[in-house]
């Protein structure tokens, strides 16, 4: 323990002296928010290998660097314009990790329908809400990372969708690293769609520097009755950075709720998806694609809850590895014993470009209802040399024809999404960030 | 310029260490039709897969000349572009790739290659749509991914669709006709006639005789054991219909 205690040093000396600047340090809620969550994380440690939900994946760097807040930076609106979705004028930006009220020029919202604001400025605004939900869902009892992001609750997108409303807007989430080695930003995020409302939001990772900068993420999106939401993700930051996600789904009666991750950056990435089916009839589609090559490292965790009846989910992972990259995905789906009529599925496919790179795929069913539907299905191959041999037979050229291949099978993916301004942008963009190297 | 498109000679090819061919020889000229017959493991689809630059087939002697160039030296996209084309026995599926993007796709590259103008949606379409009538093909083939889910007749047809949409100098179907009823056996025919022309060759590889009386050809040749054992008009392949291949093969060892 006292190894690993060590290794934390870096994160007590960097809370401590957050503790004494933080914004709302005035109020004793969210001072022993903070306080609460850095005991938990001070108790737990990063996980290690010996734990089940972490046997693939190495949080070494994390303990034998020493990390600090990041400081802020000045970043122009003309590095980050190139990066926009095109089409998308709602937009919040975060530079390391600090809302930047100039970069979300007119974005930023609240009327009568949305909330789009920074979580320091709700802190004081909307104390109530804040205390209703923040830190309300995702484990920080059980959850190194979630406690450690706790603990630096600070700055972070806050969204209230109100009732009723209809945002046909994506309400876009930029955070953009300048890419330091050795900072830390524990961004914040707390979406809150209230009943009958319907939303898309983007949570976009970019960095302009290539350092080994560390971002610990946590969204909790509150899904109310009969709502209908698409939630992205996409971790495109440089193959140096380490970015830890948890986004947790808290879905009430009938909410309809999809999770569409992308990843293609990051050097060692961990994404966790948990959604927990709260409410009768709630369905969620858990959708991701993660592309790695070189030395990535890129771990997709899947914690489906379904805790009332009649609810669906689906899990849909695609992964393209080449280089040396490994990839993980690990899907667990516990059914409580209340959950009859549960439909669940869960399917992976996997393609590896070279013989360096490496997929663990884990499917892990707890079924504590009778009456359940549960199918899971993973599977690892490589381009089909036939149809390479068929498409080059055809007169196209063997490079071209690989990628239209990688191409497809990414777009299994993306033909999951709702049409809209958020699919178009990643249909254009991801066919740049499929694997161009020597093998393709 | 050589009136022949295609020259085989002396070709050897094996698969696996076992050789196939064993000394073929043949050459088809500009706007003619080739028929080539054969029992079951004569060689027939090894002589369609070597043309068509397939890998696992190694050509041990010999060389094959078309329209001028070297075959062997040629990567099966630049033997695409350079005006060959080869209907597969198999058709093989490409998941994800709608039919329609796919041909596209091809068309172009072959543009490409020529140095010629890319084809966008809206020229390409129409002239799709056009051949797909000419063939009796579902509107659905469009947005169906290439060959994903296809009745065997269904494939069939797609690979003349493409034949006709790539214009190939030397088209070789490869059992074209294998599983096919008669109606789309006259669909198909219908497909390759209407294609016929003096610029425009053709190598039909098939088992039986029936295919031949829709598609007429100028020569037929029988292999036997990896050679061509007998050579002759479009009356062999009625002849071997009547007599069966047993015939061919006790005549073989004298050819030989």
């Amino acid at each position: 323990m006292i190894a690993t205690k060590e290794g934390l040093q870096s994160y007590l000396e960097a809370f401590e002296q957050f503790e004494k600047t933080a914004a709302g340090r005035e109020f004793p809620w969210l001072r022993k928010l903070r306080q609460d969550g850095f005991a938990r994380f001070w108790d737990l440690g990063f996980p290690t290998l010996r734990n089940e939900d972490w046997r693939f994946t190495s949080l070494a760097p994390l303990t034998t660097n020493s990390f600090a807040l990041a400081q802020p930076a000045s970043v122009s609106m003309a590095q980050i314009e190139p990066l926009l979705p095109p089409g998308v004028e709602r937009r919040i930006v975060f530079v390391n990790g600090r809302f930047s009220p100039e970069l979300s020029r007119g974005g930023v919202f609240d009327d009568s329908k949305v909330t789009l604001i920074s979580l320091k400025k709700a802190i004081a605004s909307h104390p109530d809400l804040l205390q209703r939900h923040l830190a309300r869902y995702e484990q920080t009892e059980r959850e190194a990372f979630t406690a450690l992001n706790t603990a630096f609750v600070d700055d972070g997108a806050f969204v209230q969708i109100k009732r009723g409303a209809v945002i046909e807007q994506p309400l876009y989430i930029l955070y953009v690293s300048t890419g330091q080695s050795a900072q830390m930003v524990h961004p914040r995020n707390l979406i809150v769609a209230e009943e009958h409302t319907q939303a898309h939001i983007v949570e976009d990772y970019v960095s302009l520097n290539s350092g080994a900068c560390f971002s610990n993420v946590v969204t909790e999106l509150v899904a109310g009755e009969d709502s209908v939401l698409s939630h992205y993700l996409v971790e495109r930051e440089d193959t140096n950075a380490i970015n830890v996600s948890t986004l947790r789904l808290q879905q009430y009666r009938n909410a309809n709720v999809d999770s569409h991750s992308i990843l293609v950056g990051g050097a060692l990435v961990r994404n966790n998806v948990h959604p927990v089916l709260a409410g009768e009839g709630a369905d969620c589609l858990i959708n991701g694609l993660f592309v790695g090559n070189g030395r990535q490292h890129l771990d997709n965790y899947m914690l489906v809850e379904h805790a009332s009846p009649h609810c669906n989910s689906r899990q849909f992972y695609n992964g393209i590895l080449d280089g040396h990259s490994h990839g993980v995905f690990h899907g667990r789906i516990i059914v409580h014993k209340d959950a009859q009529k549960t439909d669940a599925k869960q399917t992976n496919r996997n393609l590896l470009l070279s013989d360096d790179a490496q997929i663990d795929t884990k499917p892990q069913l707890e079924i504590y209802a009778d009456d359940v539907k549960c199918t899971h299905g993973a599977t690892i191959g490589q381009i089909a040399e036939e149809a390479l041999f068929y498409m080059r037979s055809r007169g196209v050229p063997e490079g071209q024809a690989r990628r239209l291949l990688l191409f497809a099978f990414a777009s299994e993916c993306l033909d999951r999404m709702r049409p809209g301004p958020v699919r178009n942008w990643l249909e254009k963009m991801v066919p740049e960030w499929l694997p161009k190297g020597r093998s393709i | 310029m050589s009136n022949a498109i295609l020259e085989i000679k002396n070709l050897h090819a094996s698969v696996d260490g076992h050789e196939i061919l064993k000394g073929i020889n043949l050459t088809v000229n500009r706007g003619e039709i080739h028929g080539i017959m054969g029992p079951n493991g004569s060689g027939k689809s090894t002589l369609a897969q070597v043309l068509a630059r397939r890998e696992a087939f190694i050509v041990t002697q010999g060389e094959i000349l078309f329209n001028g160039k070297n075959l062997l030296d040629l990567k099966p996209e630049e033997a695409a572009a350079e005006g060959l084309f080869m209907a597969f026995q198999y058709p093989i599926e490409v998941p994800g790739i709608n039919n329609a993007y796919f041909i596209r796709s091809a068309v172009n590259a072959i543009r490409k290659y020529r140095g010629e103008e890319e084809l966008d949606a809206m020229d390409f379409l129409p002239m799709f749509k056009e051949r797909m009538k000419v063939l009796d093909v579902d509107e659905r083939f469009l947005n169906r991914a290439v060959n994903e889910g296809f009745s065997g007749g269904e494939k069939k047809r797609n690979e003349i669709l493409q034949m006709m949409m790539l214009e190939p100098k030397l088209a070789i179907l490869d059992e074209t006709d294998s599983g096919l009823d008669i109606d789309a056996l006259r669909i198909v025919s219908h497909g390759v006639n209407s294609m016929r022309s003096p610029d425009r060759s053709f190598v039909v590889v098939t088992h039986y005789q029936r295919l031949l009386d829709y598609i007429i050809p100028h020569f037929v040749h029988v292999l036997v054991d990896g050679r061509i054992v007998k050579s002759g008009g479009k009356e062999l392949a009625l002849e071997l219909e009547e007599k069966g291949y047993g015939w061919v093969e006790e005549e073989a060892p004298l050819a030989r």
